[in-house]
């Protein structure tokens, strides 16, 4: 039970941290250049947003429950099984950011999730 | 069509430091939750003594450190790519994080698992060859 509700954390709090992550940075803009000022002042733009706050609070609750994963399982079996959260994203990325989300990134995120069930049932 | 170039490069850069700084991160925390075991979350004087142990341990931080850096690279990238191209394109982290695991921490990897893992790859490479979109259509707005 408790690894239930640790792996649905890390994918429902973990997807939408990242999603409110981005629609933050997609207000913010792509920086200029690549140098650190600039970098630096994208940054300080991005905190000023609600949604980055958002975000980093919820991926907060993600890292946490994936601490707690990480004490009861192997890396090489939480990391892979966290990819469920492709499906999730690409959901998120298509109703909450209005992304065009293709036919063939479909077929890839279906893939995605096939190998993470792989993984699910190669725990040994 | 010049515009595209360095903003590729940039991408891919971004990109691989992503699917380094990720796994690495995530076998520190692994090797730090793994030292701070066992771990008690009930009742909540233990959960705070547990919490204090796991904060205690080097390759926490370490991971915390890599983490950051993920975390860095990621949001550069997501101000210019889509999300639903960026992340399943850095997905190729989990066959990295396995490696690592393997190789590093001497986990057992089944043959399932790394099936499995290809199989994750594999739809990577079919999501990454649908191109970033909003990237594409952002720099020809620019120029």
């Amino acid at each position: 039970m408790l690894d239930f509700v640790l792996f649905t954390l890390i994918v429902a709090a973990g997807t939408g941290g990242e999603l409110c992550v981005s629609r933050a940075m997609k207000s913010v803009g792509e920086p200029v250049g690549f140098h650190p000022a600039e970098i630096a002042r994208t940054a300080l733009r991005a905190i000023r947003q609600p949604w980055m706050w958002a975000g980093v609070g919820m991926m907060a609750l993600a890292f946490f429950a994936l601490l707690g994963a990480l004490s009861m399982y192997n890396v090489s079996f939480v990391v892979p099984v966290t990819a469920l959260s492709y499906v999730a994203g690409a959901f998120g990325g298509a109703a909450f950011l209005r992304e065009r989300v293709t036919f063939w990134r479909w077929v890839g995120v279906l893939l995605v999730t096939i190998g993470v069930t792989f993984v699910f049932f190669g725990k040994s | 069509m010049a515009a595209h170039k360095p903003l590729q490069s940039k991408t891919f850069l971004m990109i691989l430091v992503m699917v380094l700084a990720g796994p690495v991160g995530n076998v520190f925390l692994g090797m730090g939750m793994k030292a701070a075991s066992p771990l008690l979350f009930w009742p909540p004087a233990q959960l705070l003594h547990s919490a204090l142990r796991v904060f205690a341990t080097v390759p926490i931080w370490l991971g915390i450190l890599s983490l950051i850096t993920f975390f860095v690279a990621y949001m550069l990238v997501l101000s210019w790519a889509d999300y639903s191209f960026v992340q399943p394109v850095s997905s190729v982290a989990y066959g990295v994080v396995a490696l690592l695991g393997w190789l590093v921490l001497g986990e057992k990897v089944s043959v399932l698992r790394w099936t499995g893992i290809a199989i994750i790859c594999l739809g990577v490479f079919v999501v990454s060859r649908t191109g970033s979109q909003a990237t594409n259509r952002e720099t020809a707005g620019k120029a």
